[in-house]
């Protein structure tokens, strides 16, 4: 009864988007784990096990399992995401829980879940869980005027996962919660927060290029020269001031001891390598300055299809998954990568498009969360295979070969379209 | 909440910001910065070179002296030895365990996932020990190789030997080519001609894999290209006539070198003590290579070519040969032995000619001939005349191809001293030297000093009555003949004529009743020879015994120098000697009645020696 409708109202923009990705994904996935020693012919006489043993078949189930799984969310009632948010969101906090306990240690990390010769990520789905809460919760708060009490509730719905995700040691799907904060903002939250932010950011990667001295020396001839110059600052703000100055000060002496003493040896290393890519050639710098080496290869027009060297002969690890970027660097080259990225930008500005086309403030925020965590992996996953930012494990969306990482992305957009396919209806009722 | 909707012009701002980032670095890195492409070529390209097969060397009846055989380098790739039954490894190949373990850290320290050499120059049968057993042992493996191979026994000195190059080579800009690894001739003949013999290398681009396994030629082979192998070297060396040499030559230090006068080839080149060619090449040739160097004897001293002994009397051919051009003395002239000017050798008859004087060497007549020649009165001074005449002198010796390089085909020779009148103006002072100063020179001892080979080279010159072919042992590169400086005669500054006076002296010497050189004598067969024995006066020991001639003396096929060190007299050692071998190579045998010779010559120098001469 509803197929109609949803072919009417169903946004066709972002599946075909959504198809595209995947479809490119699949190709490069095939090209990753091309090898010239295993004909294609082969595959037409290998049975089930043996066609499963190609990554790119794998990843060709993943895909149909995701079909599979749009239908169902599409068919789902709308009401029923914002109905069982807090269902969802529970339910994950306990599986979280529970693959703390009794996951296997794959390299380092306690975060997979093991089911028969399927192996499931739970942090991947915790993102659209937590998106979903996150929303909910946001539909019925005003953040701008809400007291800060509400706030505190919204940052500790925020933070547990990503804490209980942390703690099994896969860091880097962790940070990605960070992304929510985008989606705040939009909803009311003070541009303040995210302006400290990016200071203390930028306070922290000057701190580990710069000399120490020179950084406080040029900060306090910076302050001095505003506060001189606005007496009306110097007269009613300068605590605020004073207090920025110490906190400035604590960060740049601070990142030493956070440096040495919080983050893990390998961490220290990606940031080193981040830094000075010479620094550790054969260890962690060796992922860096062999995926640059593959897409700076590519040229303008790229090397062809299954004509990449670095790709094909393992130069670059994790080709497949996480740095599937490097593939299309060296094939396709830089008419290749502008491509995945203006496929990347349309479908963030058409989700967000969707987004503000919402009338409720969940489906809206929700929308927002949507964008917000695909820019993230989208920021993280290019920036690290091009040298600007630390080697984080996460993948690109849609691209990366893996049925956690797909499925999720999937779950996640397709929840957004099936509440965007009953707006209408919305306004009917 | 108006206000609030224009959030998303910032959210999505920032996502552009990042995309026009990441636009732009991309664009860098791909298409403007070319590192990348280089660098991602020197991840997958190997070259592979292909080492062409190395030249032939054949003796002069187109025989193999030298040729190339198949050796096997054991590698191994550290990373992929797993469980080592190091007991059985090492029983396997006869090595020691600590061999083993230093030869695995050596090979961890080059490489954890490319094959270094653990083992080299294992020989077929050696192999075929081991390689059935190989399979129990993975990371180890066989490469092939191309080595050297000996059909000879003979002639080390003249071949040289080949072996890995050596840092400090490599460190030349003129082994610019070579890596370490690559082997090339050493010493000799292999040294001389490495460019001809090495050929060209062959060049393989491959795509090699992030753990070096193969994956294909680059461009399917576009820029390979093939090896071409060296060129084949004849030598004019005779190898009987070498073994006979090396045969007599034993328990001696000295050289004999056999020169065909009418192209240069040479057809003997001994120096003794020698060795086995075969010692420096193969397993454990680093070994043995030592043992050499440290032997006393000095067996890798190419005595031949680097060894300067004072000529002696041999010398005395050419002084007169000198003044016979000066016009100073005739064939007829003659000298009284008057010993009060130098003692002379022996009593003899009155030297009222040349070849009286020659035959008995008599120190006293060329004393006065090399008088005649230095002493002509250029200058009233007596120092300025002897210096004037020196200097005239010194350019006719220099013709006869002494105190220069010969050009042979042998890196190492030396040139030998003739002292010019500079060399006694810096020992004696200006104008503080006469000819009382310098006779030695008149019986070729004192300062003056050849190599054999200019020995046998004078010899050449004799017999071709003055001219010579700079002496070689190529007689062709492949099929192209000598090089082309070979086949140019050298004319000395004195007339044909006054050789022909010369020779009859030399074959009075020889075969003349009561010659010194009487052991070289070869008439009872028919042969004539001409020839000068030699003493050379050594101030470190017994003097050095030495004899030059050719034969037959009218139509010579064969010259000839022997060197033998603290041997005494010339006539008792070298002239039978050099008798022998000029017998040998003319008649491919020897007569029977000098098969004592033969048994008596090869040991030790001091049975040529009475006690009484022995200081």
């Amino acid at each position: 009864m509803n197929q109609v409708r949803y072919s009417r109202s169903i946004d066709w923009v972002t599946l075909l988007i959504y198809l595209v990705m995947v479809g490119v994904g699949l190709l490069n996935v095939y090209a990753a784990s091309y090898s010239a020693d295993v004909p294609f012919e082969r595959v037409f006489s290998a049975d089930w096990s043996g066609l499963m043993a190609f990554n790119w078949f794998k990843q060709l189930v993943w895909i149909g399992v995701s079909v599979l799984l749009i239908m169902v969310l599409l068919v789902i009632d709308y009401k029923a995401y914002d109905t069982f948010a807090y269902v969802l969101y529970g339910g994950m906090i306990v599986l979280l829980l529970v693959t703390l306990v009794i996951a296997r240690p794959i390299a380092g990390s306690r975060s997979w879940l093991e089911l028969g010769p399927m192996r499931l990520q739970p942090a991947e789905f915790a993102k659209f869980t937590t998106a979903l809460a996150a929303s909910r919760f946001m539909a019925g708060i005003n953040l701008r005027q809400q007291a800060f009490k509400q706030q505190l509730v919204l940052a500790g719905l925020t933070l547990l996962p990503p804490l209980l995700i942390i703690a099994s040691n896969e860091t880097g799907q962790a940070l990605v919660f960070g992304a929510f904060l985008l989606a705040y903002f939009r909803e009311g939250m003070s541009p303040l927060i995210l302006l400290v932010l990016a200071a203390a950011g930028l306070v922290l990667i000057l701190s580990l290029l710069v000399p120490k001295l020179w950084l406080v020396g040029a900060f306090t001839v910076i302050l001095a020269a505003v506060l001189a110059l606005n007496p009306r600052v110097l007269r009613h703000h300068l605590p605020v001031a004073a207090g920025v100055y110490a906190v400035v000060l604590g960060m740049v002496f601070g990142v030493d001891f956070f440096y040495n003493n919080v983050l893990q040896p390998h961490q220290q290393k990606r940031i080193e390598v981040l830094l000075n890519p010479s620094a550790d050639p054969l260890g962690v710098g060796w992922n860096v300055t062999q995926s640059k080496i593959a897409i700076g290869s590519g040229g303008l027009a790229g090397k062809g299809f299954l004509e990449g060297t670095q790709t094909r002969f393992d130069f670059v690890p994790e080709q497949s998954t996480d740095f599937i970027f490097c593939t299309v660097g060296e094939e396709w080259g830089w008419l290749g990568t502008m491509t995945v990225i203006v496929l990347f930008m349309t479908l963030l500005a058409r989700v967000i498009f969707v987004a503000e086309r919402q009338k409720s403030v969940f489906g809206r925020t929700y929308g927002y969360c949507v964008a917000s965590i695909i820019f993230f992996h989208f920021c993280v996953n290019i920036g690290m295979t091009i040298g600007l930012a630390p080697v984080v494990g996460i993948p690109l969306p849609f691209f990366s070969y893996g049925g956690s990482s797909l499925w999720s992305f999937t779950i996640l957009l397709f929840i957004l379209l099936a509440i965007d396919a009953y707006r209408k209806q919305d306004l009917v009722r | 909440m108006q206000y609030l909707e224009g959030r998303k012009f910032v959210v999505l701002g920032i996502f552009l910001a990042v995309a026009v980032v990441f636009a732009v670095r991309l664009f860098h890195i791909q298409v403007l910065d070319g590192s990348y492409k280089l660098a991602a070529d020197r991840n997958t390209l190997q070259r592979i070179v292909q080492m062409p097969y190395r030249g032939v060397i054949y003796d002069r009846n187109g025989k193999i002296l030298v040729q190339n055989t198949p050796v096997y380098d054991l590698m191994v790739v550290p990373r992929e030895v797993k469980n080592l039954d190091t007991a059985r490894f090492c029983q396997l190949l006869q090595m020691p365990v600590q061999e083993l373990r230093d030869g695995l850290r050596d090979a961890k320290i080059y490489s954890r996932v490319k094959a270094s050499p653990l083992v080299q120059n294992l020989s077929t049968p050696e192999l075929a020990a081991i390689q059935d057993n190989l399979i129990d042992f993975p990371g180890f493996s066989v490469k092939p190789r191309m080595a050297r191979s000996y059909q000879t026994q003979n002639m080390a000195h003249a071949l040289g030997y080949v072996g890995p190059v050596s840092p400090v080579m490599l460190a030349k800009p003129k082994y610019a080519k070579y890596v370490p690894g690559d082997f090339l001739g050493i010493s000799g003949i292999e040294s001389y001609y490495e460019k001809e013999l090495m050929g060209r290398r062959g060049v393989q681009y491959r795509m090699v894999n992030v753990r070096g396994i193969e994956k294909g030629a680059f461009r399917d082979g576009e820029f390979d290209t093939l090896s071409v192998a060296g060129q084949d070297l004849h030598l004019s060396i005779d190898p009987e006539l070498q073994k006979y040499g090396e045969y007599l030559m034993q328990g001696k230090k000295g050289s004999v070198v056999a020169i065909d006068p009418k192209t240069g080839e040479i057809l003997a080149f001994v120096s003794a003590p020698s060795f086995d060619p075969a010692m420096l090449t193969g397993k454990g040739s680093g070994n043995r290579y030592m043992e050499l160097l440290r032997d006393t004897a000095r067996p890798l001293f190419d005595r031949p070519l680097a060894a300067a002994y004072s000529p002696g009397s041999v010398f005395k051919l050419v002084n007169e040969a000198i003044a016979l051009q000066e016009g100073v003395v005739t064939p007829y002239t003659g000298f009284p032995c008057n010993w009060k000017l130098v003692r002379c050798t022996h009593r003899h008859e009155y030297p009222a000619n040349l070849t009286i004087a020659t035959k008995n060497s008599c120190n006293p007549y060329f004393y006065q001939v090399m008088f005649a020649t230095v002493r002509q009165g250029r200058s009233p001074s007596k120092f300025e005349d002897v210096a004037l005449g020196l200097a005239d002198w010194r350019k006719h010796v220099t013709s006869f191809g002494l105190a220069q390089h010969l050009q042979v085909d042998l890196p190492g020779e030396r040139m030998g001293l003739i002292p010019s009148p500079a060399f006694y103006d810096k020992r004696y002072g200006h104008h503080r030297w006469t000819y009382k100063t310098i006779y030695s020179l008149s019986i070729g001892q004192g300062e003056i000093q050849v190599t054999p080979l200019q020995m046998a080279n004078l010899m050449c010159i004799f017999a071709n009555r003055g001219y010579y072919y700079a002496p070689h042992f190529v007689r062709s590169v492949g099929n192209r003949g000598p090089l082309s400086r070979y086949r140019q005669r050298h004319y000395t500054s004195v007339d044909s004529s006054h050789f022909n006076a010369i020779v009859p002296g030399m074959v009075a010497v020889v075969d003349g009743r009561g010659g010194t050189g009487e052991n070289a004598s070869l008439l009872d067969v028919g042969i004539s020879v001409a020839g000068k024995t030699g003493t050379v006066q050594n101030y470190h020991g017994i003097d050095h015994a030495t004899f030059g001639g050719f034969a037959p003396a009218n139509d010579p096929k064969i010259a000839i120098s022997v060197f033998i060190e603290n041997a005494g007299f010339g006539g008792s050692s070298a002239a039978p000697l050099a008798g022998l071998m000029m017998e040998k190579y003319l008649r491919g045998k020897v007569a029977p009645w000098r098969h004592r010779w033969e048994e008596w010559l090869p040991g030790s120098a001091d049975r040529f020696v009475s006690k009484r001469n022995r200081r």
